[in-house]
């Protein structure tokens, strides 16, 4: 297999900031998060020469993107992978600019949950194709299935299931609340996680991720042009994105305590990037934590941890700000916000804002080496993207 | 000689009983679920009175009810591709009394004597409505039984039979109305149910020679409790003859209800016993049967008294009320509303979604369920066996309870269940009792209506705790 490594840059980002945007519409999230990175860029929209816009189910064509731009006969695909959409979306323009087709690439991520009425996913979005005859599994029950399975597998009593989860909800609030484009910036204790009401046993309402409104948008060329727009650009190190084909009900084996799409599609990025020891040479992951349960079979499955010793790093801090390996430091999709179809980008603009040296309140000290993780489906059906990005320069 | 070769009933999990609240009542009656229904119930019966015989050989279905789900749209045709019989079987419907049951019971005696079928399977099934608090709902109950009827192998005869139809409205139920209506109750009982009762067994009694003294048992239709008290004392029945009528554990099941009562009484009977039968409405079917050696091979390790036992009373009478539309649902404001499945689809997946077929690869032998094209193990293309996960056992390799899900009955339970043999489907779990769910339960499937909409029942099978 060929790479791509440190072949493309990202050279301008925006991200809206994401919550129940009421009163914005689809084409304002995109003008906004768009705008933001042109500027960010440095660059005038009449520069754009190829676009990829993702979106799960709040819009069509790639004109939902030029539309709004009001991007003139430019080439434009809408990309759709679930929640990997805007990773996916990244990486196919990542590919173009990278053979050499366009020397400048808008992507955009966007996703409007809130105009359905109802307080959780419309499962009618997520599932285009569905006849409506299966019956319906909805998603914290998807994952609630892991988290069953993962106390049993592992012994773990429920109190002390429910703690360790709790105890990566109650990390991901505290980044969130040092995050201002977040939907909830509210520190929570661990007493207020495990007392939440239940949403899907084990699975409380701490555990779940927001439904948000949100877009967020990058800027790529190809890194020897990218000195041209700036300094302190960031350089993609590593692309891995697989499928799962739905072995999680076939195989009567699939565990439910790992996802083997985790597995292939970072140790697919890892090779590309040429990192052998993730948990040393990764200084700070975004991570699909759609439930805390998620978060902790990731920390394995990306080889953060040991199997079966996730709890023991999330005992001892690991992965807070001030821990070996920062994860979703920006508040991940627990606090952050889960706009399906932009969720990838906005991972990829957290470690953009990182490598920088802009993330704030939450900055950590000189990281290098950052990665994003993005996960599509339900056990056995996965779309499963991981991004490895590096300090440009 | 022609007879009944095999019986089997079915009886719900819940009760309307002394620990429901509001309910009122110390008489257990047995409640189908939220996602239960006559056809649901036939499913069970045949299944349990076929257990252990081979199905592909029954020639014909009749399925009795005065509650089947259409009204115009086959319910045997249902019941028999979900019970997994042969495609060319006879199907009927038997509708509009509470004596349907018998009939379909003496159109299969006649179609097997006549030679034109081997086996015949009569299900009756019913859950009737009831308007809320009115009589007919504290004498109602739920159930469903199942006779094969078959000209070799007869484990129980019929020694004579007469039949009358008598033209009355005492209990009726009109077209597009909700709920059965009657005449006034004394007027109903003595010129409906205990004269035309009365006259069929007499005439039976007098033709077949017959002194009441010599009948084991008596199998006797009655509205409610009373009105069969009055009928065993006008009939002069010692209490020893007469069968269990149910009604302090089950209640009145319609079209059901005397069937249901047989099979239990069957399920005691022993070689030499001389069963009466007795069925009401618009007239009477009366039969005098001979229980002939074998009985004790028919009997199904299910019986009546054990679903009887196996039980959980519902905490409120709301909650029946819910489920029997008696008290409107709330919209669904945090859900969206509820489709209809798409008829295709649901016709094109007919043998997985009502029989339940899976495939076995004939590469690599191993069972997946929902079918594939391509083998998930080996990859093979399109070399399968159909294979029917409906009847086997498995056990809960994970679960969870979603407490806001669409459901009648939260918490929405959802397992994955791993089959002995081999294989695994993604179920929904009903008639649990979400304290006793753990990793590792054993369950078996059940068919069951996920729900209905757009004026579709979406039939499908889900998993419960292993029953008896």
């Amino acid at each position: 297999m060929g790479s791509i490594k440190d072949k493309v840059a990202i050279i301008g980002m925006g991200c809206v900031k994401f919550g129940e945007l009421w009163n914005k519409s689809v084409d304002d999230l995109i003008v906004e998060a768009a705008y933001e990175a042109y500027e960010d860029a440095g660059v005038e929209p009449k520069d754009i020469q190829a676009a990829w816009v993702g979106s799960m189910g709040s819009g069509w064509r790639g004109c939902m993107l030029s539309i709004p731009l009001k991007l003139e006969y430019i080439p434009i695909s809408r990309n759709e992978n679930a929640c990997a959409t805007a990773s996916d979306a990244f990486r196919n323009a990542c590919y173009a600019v990278a053979a050499g087709v366009y020397d400048l690439a808008l992507v955009m991520g966007v996703e409007k949950l809130k105009d359905t009425g109802f307080a959780g996913l419309d499962v009618s979005k997520v599932e285009p194709t569905g006849t409506n005859v299966a019956p319906p599994c909805p998603p914290p029950v998807q994952f609630a299935l892991a988290a069953t399975r993962y106390f049993h597998h592992y012994g773990l009593s429920f109190q002390q299931g429910k703690e360790t989860l709790a105890k990566i909800a109650v990390k991901n609030h505290y980044n969130g609340a040092r995050s201002p484009k977040a939907h909830f910036q509210r520190e929570i204790t661990l007493e207020q996680a495990l007392k939440a009401p239940m949403v899907a046993w084990p699975l409380g309402l701490f555990d779940c991720c927001g439904v948000s409104d949100g877009a967020a948008a990058a800027i790529i060329t190809r890194t020897e042009l990218a000195r041209k727009y700036r300094q302190d650009y960031v350089t993609v190190k590593g692309l891995g994105l697989t499928c799962g084909a739905k072995q999680g009900v076939l195989q009567d084996d699939y565990d439910f305590v790992h996802f083997e799409e985790n597995v292939t599609a970072s140790k697919r990025a890892y090779a590309e990037a040429g990192i052998t020891d993730p948990r040393n040479e990764v200084d700070l992951a975004s991570v699909h934590d759609c439930f805390t349960i998620t978060e902790l079979l990731i920390y394995e499955d990306l080889g953060f941890s040991p199997r079966g010793k996730a709890k023991e790093d999330v005992d001892s801090g690991f992965f807070s700000l001030q821990g070996g390996l920062p994860v979703n430091t920006d508040g991940g999709l627990k606090c952050f916000g889960h706009p399906v179809g932009a969720s990838g980008l906005r991972m990829i603009y957290e470690v953009y804002k990182q490598l920088q040296g802009k993330a704030g309140e939450r900055q950590l000290k000189d990281p290098k080496v950052g990665l994003t993780h993005n996960l599509g489906g339900l056990p056995g059906e996965f779309a499963c993207a991981v991004i490895v990005l590096g300090k440009g320069g | 000689m022609v007879g009944i070769a095999s019986f089997g009933a079915y009886i719900p999990w819940w009760r309307l009983g002394p620990e429901t609240k509001e309910w009122g009542s110390r008489a257990e009656r047995a409640a189908a679920s939220y996602d239960e229904d006559s056809v649901t119930m036939a499913v069970a019966a045949t299944v349990n009175c076929l257990s252990g015989l081979e199905r592909q050989s029954v020639d014909a279905l009749y399925f009795a009810s005065t509650t089947s789900p259409y009204r115009e749209k086959q319910a045997a045709a249902t019941v028999a591709a979900a019970a997994d019989l042969r495609p060319s079987v006879f199907t009927a419907d038997f509708s509009n009394t509470t004596r349907a049951g018998t009939i379909a019971l003496k159109a299969a005696l006649d179609a097997v004597k006549s030679g034109s079928m081997k086996k015949v399977l009569v299900v009756a099934a019913d859950t009737r409505p009831a308007m809320a608090r009115s009589d007919f709902e504290a004498a109602f109950g739920d159930s469903a039984a199942a006779l094969l009827i078959a000209d070799s192998g007869a484990v129980v005869t019929v020694e004579d039979s007469l039949f009358l139809s008598d033209e009355m409205l005492d209990v009726w139920r009109a077209d597009k109305e909700a709920y059965a209506r009657s005449w006034e109750d004394r007027f109903v009982a003595d010129e409906g149910y205990t004269r035309v009762l009365l006259e069929a067994v007499s005439g039976l009694a007098k033709r077949a020679k017959l002194d009441p003294k010599e009948l084991s048992k008596a199998v006797l239709y009655a509205p409610d409790a009373r009105r069969h008290a009055e009928m065993v004392r006008r009939l002069g029945l010692e209490t020893k003859q007469v069968a269990d009528p149910l009604f302090s554990a089950m209640g009145n099941s319609g079209a059901a209800y005397a069937l249901t009562v047989l099979v239990s009484t069957l399920e005691e009977a022993r070689e030499g016993d001389r069963i009466l039968l007795a069925d009401y409405g618009n007239g009477a079917d009366v039969f005098l049967l001979r229980v002939g050696p074998g009985v004790e091979k028919a009997r199904r390790e299910r019986t009546v008294k054990a679903l009887l036992g196996s039980k959980k009373g519902l905490d409120s009478y709301e909650i029946y009320a819910r489920w029997r539309g008696l008290i409107d649902p709330a919209p669904p404001v945090r859900r969206p509303p509820l489709q209809g499945p798409s008829v295709t689809a649901f016709w094109r997946e007919r043998d997985q979604n009502i029989r339940l077929y899976g495939a076995r690869c004939q590469n690599c032998g191993y069972e997946q369920y929902p079918p594939q094209r391509v083998c998930t193990r080996c990859h093979t293309k399109d070399r399968f066996q159909p294979v029917r996960f409906a009847d086997k056992k498995g056990h809960i390799f994970t679960y969870s309870m979603d407490y806001l899900g669409a459901t009648v009955q939260p918490p929405l339970v959802i397992a994955v269940v791993n089959f002995e043999g081999g294989g695994r489907i993604l179920t929904q779990m009903t008639d649990r009792d979400p304290s006793q769910l753990r990793v590792g339960l054993p369950v078996e499937m059940t068919f069951r209506k996920l729900f209905s909409a757009d004026g579709v029942h979406n039939y499908y099978w889900k998993s419960m705790p292993v029953r008896v």
